[in-house]
């Protein structure tokens, strides 16, 4: 699609959206949200930036292959689920820091979970999408 | 008792799929990892059933949250034996793989599926949530479903299509079932239920819900009527995808049931009656099935939906022998099923047909591996005093007791026409001289070319199930003791609730 309006505005709504799915991924333990929709929305800018660039400029950006996001993404999962077993706490304890971060707020280790959905979701959409847009070209 | 190490057999599996998953498209890797994963399987597996069989029952409560309102993990010794038996299949199968897999399967994924598949098994068999029961069941056919498509040849399209409507047809009757126990209950706790069931007055209403289960359950289990999806699609992936599906899935089935069946629903008469009628109607309809069938896994498929229904049958008499023997029998199945679809895999390799017609003369060309075929085969008919001879004898005595002749008659047909069938593929494929095939089919070896370790590979697994169905046939005295201490558990539940709800009190 070669739009100088939409191509202009996919590179400033680029950051934007990935600074908002990060926010929607950290609200998400009380508050609605979390890694499922945080993710989506990330995979949104990335697909907002491959219809106005193409799926290799988007490939080009990323660095590597996204697939490559869903083992990294399960992997912090499951670590997130194990590392309290370390501490003899039955598997999936939520474990906490003891004082709140700056502009983060408090840190348990749900969040590196829902981290690791953020990553899997980003790198499954974006697999499937890019596998379909690679043949239907 | 609680401890927090019984879900490492559902980690370990986790784990080594996401190593696998590190290691995309690098076939040699992906080999080493499963077989390192599934030894490390096998080490924790005995760890846990040593465990568990020297004392109480182990729980964990995920995340520390209470029973009956968290998700409970118990291990007693039904699910520990199964965790057991699943980690030897699931060496076996990952070693098989390493050879028996093309490539491009490889790369496309397989390994990191079976690991999926066995973590979704080992799951089912400890959890103690029903609705966590679900989600295993759903984590299992997902990988099932990449498994049976992998590779994409037409046949098993058309194979995988019968398999997913089906059990997508039985994971809905499942959740059905589950929507209604918490609707008349409140509860998802197994331990929870089987107090809470048991307290309802409306029987009719339980029973309904118990319909959904045995049609869910059933499904799974490939019992008549619901058995057509079996034969017709285990056929088509590859023998060591088969010989998973066969050994473990349908019986992941058959624990369920066990589990529903033993400790929320507690067979009354008229699901006694069901289940019996269910059963020789399966093992008939097996039968059958298996006497006219040429394709060697074609015929064992049938023979798996014959062999059910011995365990149905057992479970639908309900009493402590029956159980007794209906466990042994599942014991047995499982590793024995699980080899004769890598020896159908393996005579594949060595022939490349598993049409009995157009093979032969196996016995001349390879008589040591010929014996230890025999040995899996005979036990697979119950061939005394091999393992398929003992659990029969329970049920038996069992059906005597209980006046279950119509029952025994069906198991005495099932058995006599799994020895005609045996009979008439090991004279086909062993002792009959090779036809002379030409044309198009001509036979071919894929087998000799092979270097001596990679023969191993192919072999070896073979001679490890093989190894411990004898142990099961020779050493039935200490099998008997585990199935009739876990038939004991299962007429008495009250030490599994007090398990799972009595650590509330304790702390």
């Amino acid at each position: 699609m070669k739009s100088a309006i939409l191509k202009t505005a996919s590179s400033y709504l680029l950051p934007i959206l990935l600074l908002f799915s990060i926010f929607i991924l950290l609200r998400g333990h009380y508050h609605p949200g979390g890694g499922f929709v945080g993710g989506l929305i990330a995979a949104i800018a990335f697909v907002l930036h491959s219809f106005t660039h193409g799926s290799e400029a988007t490939l080009k950006l990323l660095h590597t292959h996204p697939s490559s996001f869903i083992p990294i993404g399960l992997g912090v999962a499951a670590l997130s689920m194990f590392v309290p077993m370390l501490g003899g706490q039955p598997v999936m304890t939520s474990l906490w820091f003891n004082e709140p971060f700056p502009v983060i707020g408090l840190i348990g280790s749900a969040l590196f979970f829902d981290l690791g959905v953020y990553l899997v979701v980003i790198g499954a959409v974006l697999t499937i999408l890019f596998t379909i847009a690679q043949y239907s070209e | 008792m609680i401890d927090n190490t019984i879900v490492f057999p559902v980690i370990v599996h986790l784990f080594t799929a996401i190593l696998l998953l590190f290691f995309w498209r690098k076939t040699l890797a992906h080999r080493i990892i499963s077989i390192t994963g599934s030894t490390i399987g096998i080490a924790i597996a005995i760890n846990l059933f040593a465990k568990v069989w020297g004392g109480d029952i182990l729980t964990m409560e995920a995340a520390g949250w209470k029973s009956p309102f968290g998700i409970t993990f118990v291990a007693d010794v039904f699910s520990s034996t199964m965790v057991l038996l699943t980690s030897f299949s699931g060496l076996a199968v990952s070693v098989f793989s390493a050879i028996g897999i093309a490539r491009g399967r490889i790369i496309y994924g397989y390994f990191p599926m079976l690991h999926f598949l066995l973590m979704g098994l080992n799951g089912a068999f400890l959890t103690g949530d029903i609705f966590n029961l679900y989600v295993y069941f759903e984590v299992i056919i997902i990988a099932s479903f990449v498994l049976i498509t992998l590779g994409g040849r037409k046949a098993q399209i058309e194979g995988s299509v019968k398999y997913m409507a089906m059990n997508i047809l039985a994971s809905t009757f499942f959740l059905t079932g589950i929507g209604i126990l918490y609707g008349i209950t409140g509860s998802l706790n197994m331990a929870d239920l089987s107090l809470k069931v048991a307290a309802l007055e409306n029987r009719t209403l339980v029973d309904l819900t118990a319909i959904f289960f045995i049609i869910g359950f059933g499904i799974k289990s490939a019992v008549f009527p619901l058995y057509f999806w079996l034969p017709s699609s285990y056929h088509t992936p590859p023998s060591a995808v088969a010989a998973v599906f066969a050994g473990l899935l349908t019986k992941v089935g058959i624990y369920a049931l066990f589990r529903m069946f033993t400790l929320i629903f507690v067979p009354d008469e008229f699901t006694r009656t069901l289940l019996i009628v269910i059963a020789v109607l399966t093992i008939l309809t097996g039968t059958f099935g298996a006497v006219i069938k040429n394709n060697i896994r074609r015929m064992f498929s049938y023979l798996i939906v014959c062999h059910i229904g011995f365990m149905v049958g057992g479970l639908g008499m309900y009493s402590e022998v029956a159980l007794t023997g209906a466990l042994f029998y599942l014991f047995h199945d499982i590793m024995v099923k699980t080899n004769i679809f890598l020896i159908a895999g393996l005579i594949r390799k060595l022939r490349g047909t598993m049409n009995m017609d157009k093979l032969g003369g196996l016995y001349a060309e390879y008589p040591l591996l010929s014996f230890v075929i025999a040995i899996v085969l005979f036990s697979l008919v119950g061939i005394p005093p091999l393992s398929g001879f003992w659990p029969k004898i329970y049920l038996f005595e069992a059906g005597l007791m209980d006046n279950q002749y119509v029952l025994i008659a069906a198991i005495i047909i099932g058995s006599f026409a799994t020895l005609y069938v045996i009979s008439m593929m090991w004279a086909k494929v062993f002792w009959k001289d090779q036809p002379t095939v030409e044309g198009e089919e001509a036979l071919t070896d894929d087998f000799r070319p092979l270097s001596k370790f990679k023969k191993s590979l192919l072999v070896g697994p073979i001679v490890f199930l093989a190894a411990i169905t004898l142990y099961i046939g020779l050493a039935a005295e200490n099998v008997t003791q585990v199935a009739k201490h876990i038939a004991g558990e299962m007429k008495d539940t009250t030490p599994y609730i007090e398990a799972v709800l009595g650590t509330n009190e304790t702390q």
